[in-house]
């Protein structure tokens, strides 16, 4: 679900990739039915008469106090604060008592408005609330000022509201709690007026802070590892080492006799271990004798993989099993050669999550009844491969929605897998008995779901000025929406997946390049890829960024300068762009030479409708970049909480950085290496920048921010790097192991 | 084996092996869910807690290392305590799964350090991961909650 539907300056969608979406995800759980909404296949859920006055979205206490329900998942990325400040800036709520809380899951009332469904990704969260949120507080609100009227006998429209509180010039005045029992009497009105942003007070203040700070800071956040019910058990699942292994054999004789150890049975993805906690499940599991079936697993390590995709990308080999793809073709490429042709490429490797909280979910199955208590992000998934286990209607099973130790898109699944793993357990359990799935970091890294690896080859012809006039592109790289048939039947248009070649296709570059040969192929086998924070433009930036400063090197001309005229070929598409380059690189000093052996570097990438300019500044130290400081520029639309924009910048930069500089998982004949944070390097403390976050002021409906700060990193590190040595970075990570 | 451990200044008896990690006795057995699991093997940071005022990782800690030693964990922090105060005051956590051991380590480097530079805060904290990167809030509440801690001591 980290399918970003772009969004395009005038904030109008493209919807053949939304609809795309909606369908694809729709399709998961089987159940498609022509002619019905994705909503309809879903099936039961509760009924609106469920809800308050007020609606699905929010609720009023006696007391006043507001209650803004989140359909979407708050994972670390600050939704909560952002889509209550929507509802109580139309509403005029008092933000200081404003609560939030998860919504059940129900893809008829809490479907993202850009997938049809309900899920949380793609950058989507505020941006598909924005218009429903406002109208929600805006409906709210216009019941409280009725009530008003008509207990004060004056005119509606002579009536304030204030946060929570609601007077007349009359004098009289009364809290939203006072005026409850008449609010709840009045009809919601169809079409609420909306205030003119320019009138906004809470929206883009400095008010809106997280609601949850607290909470996290004394460990009273509810996590799904928090989770102790009654009679519950811990259940751990011994997997295939190698990707694509298969359970041929177990013998659970001495894992039986583990104190606490109460059962231990197979199911699809291997056996599992079920005992009074987690210390017990591990030991039961450690004492398992398991034969596993290789036949059809991957047994290749990586530098043969990546010798492959080479071989791909060179046209020395074509597996038998896909073909080349074009995604962009325009003019003539003709013949690449020559003095005034640069020939590049890179090699990129696979990403874990690495989420601080490895998955887990909290499952309760009677018969077809099921109940899931976790960190649910991508809740209709959820419910339609829960469905098929159980065999219920997916709008059937109930989720409670918990606090997530972190995503990066991880807890939102195309198979739902640890989802699908801890209902088929509790089934086997039965008796609605809670069973708590718990995936150790080992079993979470070496899980797959990976960032795809890729390979990218580019050969550019430039003019007599040194500009592109020829761009080839061949890709090379994993698709996880062709990995289910179903989501590729929708979601994979012309044998192209859109979130392998995002980022190389629409990029402002290849706008203003005039003959451009682009083509992706898809290598098959059985390591398993996700989305992850902020999907192809993890891979797709570096290399566009990368290659522009080696164009601009060989041209001699400032990388600056080099953007600045190549988005002025580009025209209207790239106007964004040009402005946050501007502001980054004004608030960075970039014309101001570093001194003591530290060098500027600078990227700028377009993702789930945002656009990003980063300039970083590194030195090489002891042998590896150290960055200090990183100057951000973002459009992201109207900045609703301009602090958790901030924070999202902040952290979106060390994601990437962390990525570019030490991230990989490695094969090791199928099996993956890295399997905990000894050996899967991220970045820490000491190695973090100072992230400094310049917002364009904009009127435009708000896009991500959840994502788009990652990629442009992972770019401007390796020009920093190449501007300081002349020599490119062209395989990643940047640190080997 | 039956055991009695001083948490948060009071005594509680659990019953488990004597290899289990500190970790799961508090989570598994006493439900005290504040202090988290991340990794297993010390690599991470999110289980820290005091033993005897020193900052440890309760998941390599097994149950019979820890004798009579006094266990301290972010619930025994009390919620107003200045890192806290900071935390907030700075927006610190954003997923915030890792945010226990973060003030845990810090609140053992404060008793030890008043007044840390910012090489001592990056040396006493490289052992706890955030992967949301909430890294430089975490430095500037370290720092605003020292800086209350000196107002404190001179009132």
């Amino acid at each position: 679900m980290f399918i970003a539907p772009k969004t395009a300056p005038d904030g109008a969608s493209h919807p053949n990739r939304r609809e795309a979406l909606v369908i694809g995800s729709a399709l998961v759980g089987g159940a498609l039915l022509v002619g019905c909404s994705p909503a309809d296949i879903m099936g039961s859920g509760a009924p609106k008469s469920d809800f308050g006055p007020f609606g699905p979205f929010v609720k009023v206490a006696a007391d006043g106090s507001v209650t803004v329900m989140n359909k979407h998942q708050e994972m670390g990325q600050g939704n909560h604060a952002g889509l209550a400040a929507i509802v109580a800036e139309e509403m005029d709520a008092d933000w200081s008592t404003v609560k939030v809380e998860h919504s059940a899951a129900n893809a008829k009332i809490y479907a993202n408005s850009l997938m049809g469904v309900q899920g949380t990704g793609g950058s989507t969260a505020i941006a598909n609330s924005w218009m429903q949120l406002r109208k929600v507080g805006a409906s709210a609100r216009a019941m409280f000022v009725k009530a008003a009227a008509d207990t004060w006998k004056v005119p509606e429209a002579e009536i304030k509201v204030k946060d929570g509180v609601v007077s007349h010039a009359s004098g009289k005045s009364a809290h939203f709690g006072d005026l409850l029992e008449a609010a709840s009497k009045v009809t919601p009105p169809k079409d609420p007026a909306l205030k003119d942003p320019k009138d906004f007070t809470l929206i883009g203040s400095d008010r809106v802070r997280r609601k949850d700070s607290l909470a996290k800071s004394t460990g009273q956040a509810k996590y799904t590892q928090d989770v102790y019910l009654p009679d519950m058990l811990t259940a751990v699942v011994a997997h295939a080492p190698k990707f694509g292994g298969k359970l041929k054999s177990f013998d659970a004789t001495e894992a039986l006799k583990v104190a606490g150890v109460k059962d231990v049975f197979k199911i699809a993805t291997g056996v599992a271990v079920v005992a009074t906690g987690v210390h017990a499940a591990r030991k039961g599991r450690d004492a398992l004798k398991i034969e596993w079936d290789d036949s059809k697993a991957e047994t290749r390590s990586t530098p043969e993989m990546i010798e492959d995709y080479r071989k791909i990308a060179s046209g020395a080999v074509t597996p038998s099993d896909d073909k080349w793809a074009p995604f962009i073709a325009k003019g003539e490429v003709g013949k690449l050669d020559g003095a005034d042709v640069l020939k590049t490429s890179f090699d990129f490797p696979y990403l874990a999550h690495a989420t601080m909280e490895p998955m887990n979910c909290v499952a309760q199955v009677d018969g077809s009844k099921c109940k899931l208590t976790y960190g649910a992000q991508g809740h209709s998934l959820d419910q339609m491969a829960a469905a098929t286990v159980v065999l219920n209607l997916p709008g059937a099973i109930e989720i409670e929605t918990l606090f997530a130790g972190g995503s990066f898109g991880r807890r939102s699944s195309w198979d739902s897998d640890y989802v699908v793993e801890a209902v088929q357990i509790a089934k086997h359990v039965g008796k609605f008995r809670p069973v708590k799935l718990v995936w150790t970091r080992e079993d979470d890294m070496a899980g797959g779901h990976y960032r795809p690896m890729a390979h990218h080859d580019v050969a550019v012809k430039t003019d007599a000025d040194g500009y592109p006039v020829a761009w080839r592109h061949r890709l090379v790289i994993q698709s996880f929406a062709k990995a289910s048939p179903m989501m590729a039947s929708m979601m994979v248009k012309n044998n192209v997946d859109a979130t392998s070649v995002e980022g190389v296709m629409g990029s402002p570059y290849l706008e203003a390049t005039k003959a451009v040969d682009a083509q992706v192929f898809t290598p098959h086998n059985p390591v398993t890829t996700l989305w992850w924070r902020s999907v192809g433009a993890t891979h797709a930036a570096p290399v566009m960024e990368h290659t522009i400063d080696m164009l601009a090197a060989k041209a001699k001309i400032d990388p600056v300068t080099y953007r600045r005229e190549m988005y002025r070929r580009a025209g209207k598409s790239a106007e964004r762009h040009l402005a946050v380059l501007n502001l980054a690189v004004e608030k960075s000093g970039w014309d101001q030479p570093l001194k003591d052996g530290w060098t500027r570097g600078v990227a700028v990438h377009e993702s789930f409708g945002s656009v990003v300019a980063n300039v970083c500044e590194v030195k090489i130290e002891g042998g590896e970049p150290k960055v200090r400081r990183v100057v951000v520029a973002v459009d992201c639309g109207v900045a609703i909480a301009k602090d958790q924009i901030a924070a999202q910048m902040e952290g979106g930069t060390c994601y990437g950085l962390s990525a570019a500089m030490f991230g990989q998982v490695t094969l090791n004949k199928g099996a993956p290496v890295e399997t905990n944070f000894d050996t899967y390097r991220v970045l820490r403390h000491n190695e973090a920048p100072k992230v400094e976050t310049y917002i364009i002021a904009s009127a435009n409906p708000p896009s991500g921010v959840g994502e788009p700060g990652t990629p442009v990193i992972m770019a401007s590190v390796p020009n920093a790097i190449f501007a300081a040595t002349g020599k490119p970075v062209t395989s990643f990570p940047i640190v080997k192991a | 084996m039956a055991i009695e451990l001083e948490i948060n200044g009071v005594k509680r008896q659990v019953t488990a092996e004597a290899d289990t990690p500190l970790l799961w006795v508090l989570r598994d057995e006493l439900h005290m869910t504040g202090t988290k699991y991340g990794c297993g093997v010390a690599q991470c940071g999110a289980c820290t807690v005091h033993l005897d005022g020193k900052a440890v990782r309760s998941c390599q800690t097994p149950i019979s290392a820890v004798g009579a030693g006094k266990i301290t964990t972010v619930e025994g922090l009390g919620g107003a305590h200045p890192l806290q105060t900071a935390w907030v005051k700075n927006d610190v956590p954003q997923c915030g799964y890792c945010q226990s051991g973060q003030i845990m380590s810090a609140a053992a480097l404060l008793a030890d350090n008043p007044k840390p530079s910012d090489a001592d805060i990056d040396a006493a904290m490289a052992g706890n991961l955030c992967r949301c990167g909430a890294y430089q809030r975490i430095h500037t509440a370290i720092k605003d909650a020292a800086g209350a801690l000196a107002v404190n001591a001179k009132s």
